[in-house]
């Protein structure tokens, strides 16, 4: 041992121009340099340009009286009343959540039907529904909104004419008019019998399986929850005396009075997301559906499962596992596109704050921070849930 | 006791060749059958076929007589499509489409100048030939051609003006200049070999740095081409300045789209593999843009360019109306990509990375040979996916203010020249087939190369 010379014993020191650790190092410091360059020479040229423009920088504009209305609205805001731009921004943020929301639901529904239509055994159907999942993917969104906002919803007949459809539902250039519900304040025993049966069928879901699990015997789950979560209500409803009315639309000689108006940017909106968002849909259900090996059926028939429990324990939530992470992208991108409402003027969040807010302030930088913040908060929390769930959904394996 | 029976057995008659083989019955097979599977197999799917077949023909008879049989298709007003003028049902006013698709292809560039943009189109053609035909010569040289050379000559022939010809000039200098160098280099070799003799010649072998040079042989001819017949046009003709404000049309479509995919491809990889690295700033950085662009809708960053952008610099670089929203797209589309390429980078088994390193290659190396081209390979349908979102995502500059083929229609709705009951519905039918056409034959071939490469695949 001694007699190895003691240079053998350390690895030969290459420069340390070619040690990979230091070079590393070099690199992320000049990555992190120029990023910081640019950041401080954009925030410096920033600072100096809005001095020499003489715009306000900060949050302060957020109390500022704004001086504009907007037609849709969740809560109340006028000019008038003295709304502030922070209130203008809950205008337009409830809104698009609104939008997005009733897309989802639609789209969801819409695309799992035009999904499975594509793959039914009826070749009218199939087709069809091929032809409906082309055409839609194939055109920009924007021009289909264009499409049911100009070509649609705006040529129909003015309020005088308007079209009476069954069930005091009116359809003008105006939009769609409803009767509106009124509730009388017994109607919140209504809504707390409603949580009340919600809780009770998920309690009695809890205890069926258990049921299950020990002794075999099945309950009609289904069927106990609609009985629960519709029937409960009901009951309460009628007990309490129907504390329910609706305020139809009158047509008057040269209006409609009364009852409730949808606007037609947000049907144009909600049409357009909805059917664009269901062709995408369609397609992960398709390639969900198809992913599902045909052997799974055949061994869930082998074991005796009749066709519906084989859809429902089998291929469903297998067919769900692949579905669940491109749908929720795709409910994202739902979301994400709602912010074409600008083009159409419905009044979402870019088209009240990030356009009417963003010309009267000129802040450009304060707004459109925030409603990218927005839009990021929306995505980081969906994925999140979704990402829970999709472990829950994951395949166990051993 | 079988054989013995066998054996006594009297045959009268056996049959020595096969009968023809029967036709199934006609209730599995032929159109009847057909039929019962596909169309009438339950009563349920009996009420959706006859529900189907009543929407086609409650709708396509109507569409085909508005857009056809009672379309005008001749026609230099107004008066052309209306109906009580004309005398007879009017459907689609294709006059109108006719009469206003110079401006739908160029938007109000200046009409003496519209040979340029027509010269762009042809090259642009030729690159996506060059790029998509499979077994189109020289690919390298195509690319080459699509990612440097297109870009460079867009630029020069759509803005013209002063700054162009500052740029071609440029461009000229530095393509004699690489010339020179490769020409020079080409012969240090013969030189070297001529000074120290034959025998001790290892030049060639040991690959000095300077023989990366005379590789683009092709690429500096195929530059000095292009740039001379620019230089000569633009001596000639002279190239007078076109204001990007007059610019329109599917030119900026395409113009868009082709910037999207020029810079967001190589920014893409480039993020991709940041997203992959094992340095912790570098990999920071890139998730981090990323996530951020990917978790904002295009529309907004189309605001921030708008805005922000003119702000983030001093005033006197404040960019142009039409770059910001170019800038804008890039940005948007490179972390869409990025996405796509770190699928490909994680498809690429670790052997290749390891296979690699123990060649002794560095990391440039090792991605720009090994992993890179195939990575790419198998990703194309998911980038070809990508640009035809980011086709369509185009339309959404007109919220901007510049004017795509969608504005560019738009506009044309309200001049009162063509105003008709039927001329939006013309237009947008005339949009949806466009933009049906480019995503749908882009699609298809998407598909085409999915199927190509997954027949490597198959066993």
């Amino acid at each position: 041992m001694a007699s190895i010379p003691s240079e053998a014993r350390e690895p030969g020191r290459a420069s340390l121009l070619y040690d990979p650790k230091i070079r590393g190092y070099f690199y992320q410091i000049a990555l992190l340099a120029i990023v910081g360059f640019l950041i401080w020479s954009a925030a410096s040229n920033a600072i100096e340009n809005l001095r020499a423009q003489k715009i306000a920088s900060g949050f302060g504009f957020w109390h500022n009286p704004a001086g504009f209305d907007v037609n849709q609205k969740l809560i109340p805001f006028s000019a008038s009343s003295g709304s502030t731009y922070g209130q203008a921004f809950l205008v337009g943020l409830l809104n698009t959540l609104l939008v997005a929301g009733l897309g989802i639901v639609i789209a969801t529904f819409l695309g799992f039907l035009v999904g499975v239509a594509r793959l039914s055994h009826n070749w009218v159907v199939a087709k069809l529904a091929t032809i409906y999942v082309e055409v839609i993917r194939n055109l920009p969104l924007l021009l289909q909104l264009f499409f049911w906002y100009n070509a649609v919803l705006k040529p129909l007949p003015d309020a005088r004419n308007s079209i009476h459809l069954p069930g005091s539902i009116y359809l003008n250039n105006r939009g769609v008019i409803l009767p509106s519900p009124q509730f009388a304040p017994a109607f919140e025993f209504v809504v707390i019998a409603f949580f009340i049966a919600v809780v009770a069928a998920i309690a009695f879901f809890i205890w069926a399986r258990g049921q299950q699990a020990k002794t075999g015997k099945q309950y009609h789950n289904g069927w106990v929850a609609l009985a629960l979560i519709v029937g409960v209500p009901l009951i309460v409803f009628l007990l309490v005396g129907r504390p329910l009315t609706f305020d139809y639309p009158q047509q008057g000689r040269f209006n409609l009075t009364g009852g409730m108006q949808i606007f037609p940017e947000f049907v144009a909106l909600l049409i357009g997301l909805s059917t664009y968002t269901a062709a995408f849909i369609a397609e992960v259900v398709r390639a969900g559906i198809l992913a599902v090996s045909k052997g799974q059926t055949e061994a869930a028939n082998a074991l005796g499962l009749r066709s519906g429990p084989t859809l429902k324990l089998v291929v469903i939530p297998q067919a769900m596992r692949v579905i669940i992470p491109p749908l929720t992208s795709q409910y994202l991108n739902l979301t994400k596109n709602s912010s074409l409402a600008v083009a159409i003027g419905y009044p979402d969040l870019v088209q009240v704050f990030t356009g009417t807010v963003l010309n009267q302030t000129g802040q450009a930088v304060e707004v459109v921070a925030i409603t990218m913040a927005v839009y990021l908060t929306i995505s980081l929390v969906t994925s999140f849930f979704m990402n829970i769930y999709n472990k829950r959904m994951a395949l166990v394996e051993r | 006791m079988t054989d013995a029976t066998l054996e006594n057995a009297r045959y009268s008659f056996v049959r020595k060749e096969t009968l023809p083989q029967e036709a199934p019955p006609l209730s599995v097979a032929g159109p009847l059958a057909w039929i019962r599977a596909n169309l009438f197999s339950s009563p349920l799917s009996s009420i959706l076929t006859l529900l189907g077949l009543y929407l086609v023909i409650d709708t396509v008879p109507e569409m085909i007589r508005f857009y056809f049989v009672d379309a005008v298709w001749t026609g230099t007003g107004r008066d052309a499509c209306l109906a009580d003028k004309v005398g007879r049902p009017v459907g689609a006013c294709w006059a109108y489409v006719a009469d206003r698709v110079q401006y739908f292809t160029y938007g109000s560039y200046s009409v003496s100048e519209r040979w340029r943009v027509n010269i762009v189109f042809a090259m642009f053609a030729l690159g996506v030939v060059w790029l998509l035909w499979n077994r189109a010569p020289l690919k390298k040289v195509g690319v080459f051609f699509f990612f440097a050379i297109l870009p460079a000559s867009a630029f020069i022939l759509l803005l013209g003006g002063d700054r162009a010809e500052g740029l071609l000039r440029f461009l000229i200098l530095l393509t004699f200049a690489l010339a020179v160098v490769y020409l020079v280099l080409s012969f240090v070799p013969s030189l070297v070999k001529f000074w120290i003799g034959e025998g001790q010649l290892a030049v060639e072998e040991a690959m000095p740095p300077w023989q990366r040079f005379y590789r683009p042989k092709r690429l500096i001819l195929i530059a000095m081409v292009v740039f001379g017949v620019l230089a000569v046009l633009a001596e000639k003709v002279g190239l007078p300045r076109v204001d990007t404000g007059l610019w329109g049309g599917v030119m900026v479509t395409l113009l868009i789209s082709a910037v999207g995919i020029v810079f967001s491809l190589p920014l893409g990889v480039l993020l991709a593999l940041g997203r992959r690295s094992r340095l912790p700033a570098i990999q920071l950085l890139s998730v981090i843009f990323i996530e951020f662009v990917r978790g904002v809708p295009l529309i907004t960053v189309l605001f921030m360019a708008n805005t922000m952008l003119p702000l983030f610099v001093p005033q006197e670089w404040s960019p142009d109306r039409l770059l910001r929203p170019l800038i804008g797209v890039a940005v948007f589309a490179a972390a869409y990509m990025a996405e796509v390429v770190r699928g490909g980078l994680q498809a690429i088994p670790k052997g290749q990375y390891e296979g690699a390193m123990s060649l002794g290659l560095g990391y440039w190396q090792m991605m720009r040979l090994i992993i890179l081209p195939q990575a790419l390979r198998i990703v194309i349908p998911g980038i070809v996916n990508t640009f035809i979102g980011l086709f369509k995502d185009t339309t959404l500059v007109a919220i901007v203010g510049i004017f795509d083929f969608l504005r560019t229609i738009e506009a044309t709705l309200v001049d009162p020249t063509w105003a008709t009951p039927t001329t939006r519905a013309t237009g947008y039918a005339f949009a949806a087939i466009f933009y049906f056409l480019c995503c749908w034959g882009m699609s298809r071939y998407s598909v085409a190369v999915e199927k190509r490469l997954a027949a490597g695949q198959k066993r």
